[in-house]
């Protein structure tokens, strides 16, 4: 296990002084689809970006290949590891089938500006995200959910073999999330390791091979999504009740949260000290 | 599909000229409609430029300044073109390049179409430069040349630590530059107030930006600059379109961002330092050359080569029409580009206003 292509070793992560991880130490399984879940502002982006070197760490480092990321050359990484972003800059003026194209940078060259595997890469990428007949649109004039599936053909553009993911479910319609997320699980049975943070965690024990259970920038668990995914386990990490039932669909574990009679009750019953003090 | 060869492709609502080797080994994919654009305002600045050596107290048949030029001309000719006219010429073409080359880098770097060094205080800073050893030291010529080279890279050195914080970001970089700007221009204006009246004359010349009485050497220095830094920047400027897309995904598509963004930089600085020590603080033709080439080019942003070919053209033309549009003997070229710049920048802001509603 200690030679995964990407790990992350005694990570401390931190904005400005706000520090939001210690020590954190992170393998991703190579050939996995690695799902990380848990509460808002719980370090999961923070952790993502700083593994694709776009966070640099306060202090620890994150591995590609047995080498610190950092030592390598920009464009060297690029060709190994893409990344999804949150929220990206939408450049102005720029038409859609030219934004993924430049999502060939890494691959091109000076007096290689334009090989038939760019042209390839790019047309399949279009494809896949069902951005093709979008082509010739501008970028900023797209809707939320159009626009993400483009970033997306960017991302699968590059043809990294590890492949991050920070929300992109985020802007999409029920059947869009789940095309996304199909195309996702594709590209791992192609043999691409692909890290998505998601919000939804149903979606997430649908198609994780493993989970990376994150609370206040520690992780809590790290498996198969039947091993982990726990009753007790979202309740400590979520603070709230619930059931974990098997999906009838695909039988992975399912979280029905608890009704809001019991998730009040539970919620008096967490914090008796506060509940008291306002009472007297 | 792996066929060598030349074709059009249309891709994103712009026509591209694909040029590949067997095998797609080597390939090239070139913006059609920018490659011809450059190629018009290229033959526009040379046809120009023949127009400015054939013009003038001595009117030369454009004939005889061919044939000059081809080095069969009588010596009266020769005498005229290449001692008088030439010099003046070429550094026209070569100044307005580097003007244009550099106004696009910063325009793009700064993500703001009046990020240029014009505004952000670099030519005023070689101004204070040049000021400061016409006025101070007593040198002129070549001294002068150097004092703005220096008064530039000084400046832009100091806008830089001054917007420091955590990084630099563009909008606070302008709004640094023009803050410094205004604080040389007083400057300058004091140091032009303490001066006898005829060094106030020749620094207040110096100041418009011409290209009048310039000779070989400026030529040499502007040529120079451009020879070693084009090159430079036309390598860089595919970074421009990714670092136009923000950091982060220029990060992850592999750009070297911080390296990228430092090479560029220095560039545009001493691209902008070579046109002012050559010519002066030529005035709006770093704004706007980037700005008309996009808009001729159709492309969301000018690239560095049609830039500087439209900063030569525009300063061309604006020499031809300082020397015979208007009236008085031999005006500064900085007087017609400025008057342009007034209404450009005032057509822009309209613009702009009509535009965000």
């Amino acid at each position: 296990m200690s030679d995964a292509r990407l790990r992350a070793e005694a990570l401390t992560l931190a904005y400005d002084d706000r520090v939001v991880a210690r020590d954190l130490d992170v393998q991703i399984t190579d050939g996995s689809f690695t799902v990380i879940v848990g509460p808002n502002a719980c370090g999961k982006s923070t952790l993502l970006r700083s593994l694709a070197r776009v966070l640099k760490p306060r202090s620890g480092a994150v591995h590609l290949d047995g080498q610190a990321i950092a030592s390598y050359p920009s464009r060297e990484v690029a060709r190994r590891l893409g990344m999804l972003s949150q929220s990206p800059v939408v450049p102005g003026g720029i038409v859609v089938e030219e934004l993924v194209a430049r999502g060939r940078f890494a691959h091109q060259r000076l007096l290689r500006q334009w090989s038939p595997e760019d042209e390839a890469a790019v047309a399949d990428a279009m494809r896949q995200t069902e951005v093709a007949e979008l082509a010739d649109r501008f970028v900023d004039e797209l809707s939320g959910g159009q626009r993400q599936r483009v970033w997306l053909a960017m991302a699968l553009a590059q043809q990294t073999p590890i492949l991050l993911l920070d929300e992109p479910t985020t802007f999409l319609d029920l059947s869009h999330q789940f095309e996304v997320l199909d195309l996702c699980a594709e590209l791992h049975e192609q043999g691409r390791t692909i890290v998505a943070v998601l919000h939804d965690l149903n979606h997430a024990c649908r198609y994780a091979t493993e989970l990376i259970v994150m609370r206040d920038g520690v992780v809590l668990a790290q498996g198969a999504p039947t091993e982990v995914m726990t009753a007790e386990l979202v309740e400590a990490v979520f603070g709230m009740p619930c059931r974990v039932m098997s999906d009838p669909e695909t039988d992975t574990p399912m979280i029905v949260p608890a009704g809001r009679q019991r998730r009040r009750a539970a919620r008096a019953g967490a914090t008796p000290a506060t509940a008291s003090r306002s009472g007297a | 599909m792996n066929a060598a060869g030349v074709r059009l492709r249309r891709s994103g609502g712009a026509t591209r000229l694909v040029i590949r080797t067997r095998a797609g080994r080597l390939s090239l994919r070139v913006h059609l409609r920018a490659l011809l654009v450059g190629a018009g305002l290229l033959v526009v600045a040379l046809s120009v430029s023949l127009v400015n050596l054939s013009t003038g107290d001595f009117p030369l048949p454009l004939r005889e300044v061919l044939r000059s030029l081809l080095g069969q001309g009588d010596p009266g000719t020769d005498f005229i073109v290449h001692e008088l006219r030439l010099p003046r010429v070429l550094i026209t073409v070569l100044v307005g390049a580097a003007l244009g080359a550099s106004g696009t880098i910063f325009q793009r770097l700064t993500r703001n179409p009046l990020g240029s060094p014009d505004f952000v205080g670099l030519t005023v800073g070689a101004a204070t430069g040049a000021l400061v050893v016409l006025l101070l030291l007593d040198g002129g010529g070549p001294q002068v040349a150097v004092g703005a080279v220096l008064g530039c890279l000084a400046t832009s050195v100091a806008i830089y630590l001054l917007a420091f914080r955590r990084g630099v970001q563009p909008f606070r970089l302008v709004l640094m530059g023009i803050g410094v700007s205004a604080l040389l221009e007083s400057f300058n204006s004091y140091l032009i107030y303490r001066s006898r009246l005829d060094e106030a004359l020749s620094a207040q010349v110096w100041l418009i930006g011409s290209v009048n009485g310039r000779g070989w050497t400026e030529v040499a220095l502007v040529g120079g600059t451009l020879a070693v830094l084009l090159p430079v920047a036309l390598y860089h400027g595919r970074h421009l379109d990714m670092l136009g897309m923000g950091d982060e995904t220029a990060v992850l598509q592999g750009v070297p961002v911080e390296r990228g963004r430092a090479v560029l930089a220095l560039t545009g600085v001493g691209l902008a330092a070579g046109a002012t020590a050559a010519a002066g603080p030529i005035a709006f033709v770093a704004l706007a050359a980037p700005q008309l080439a996009t808009r001729l080019t159709r492309s969301p942003h000018a690239g560095v080569l049609p830039a500087a070919l439209m900063g030569s053209a525009l300063l061309s033309a604006s020499d031809w029409a300082a020397q015979h549009a208007l009236p008085g003997d031999d005006m500064p070229v900085g007087v017609v580009t400025a008057a342009l710049g007034g209404v450009y920048l005032t057509w822009l802001l309209f613009h702009e206003r009509r535009h965000n509603g």
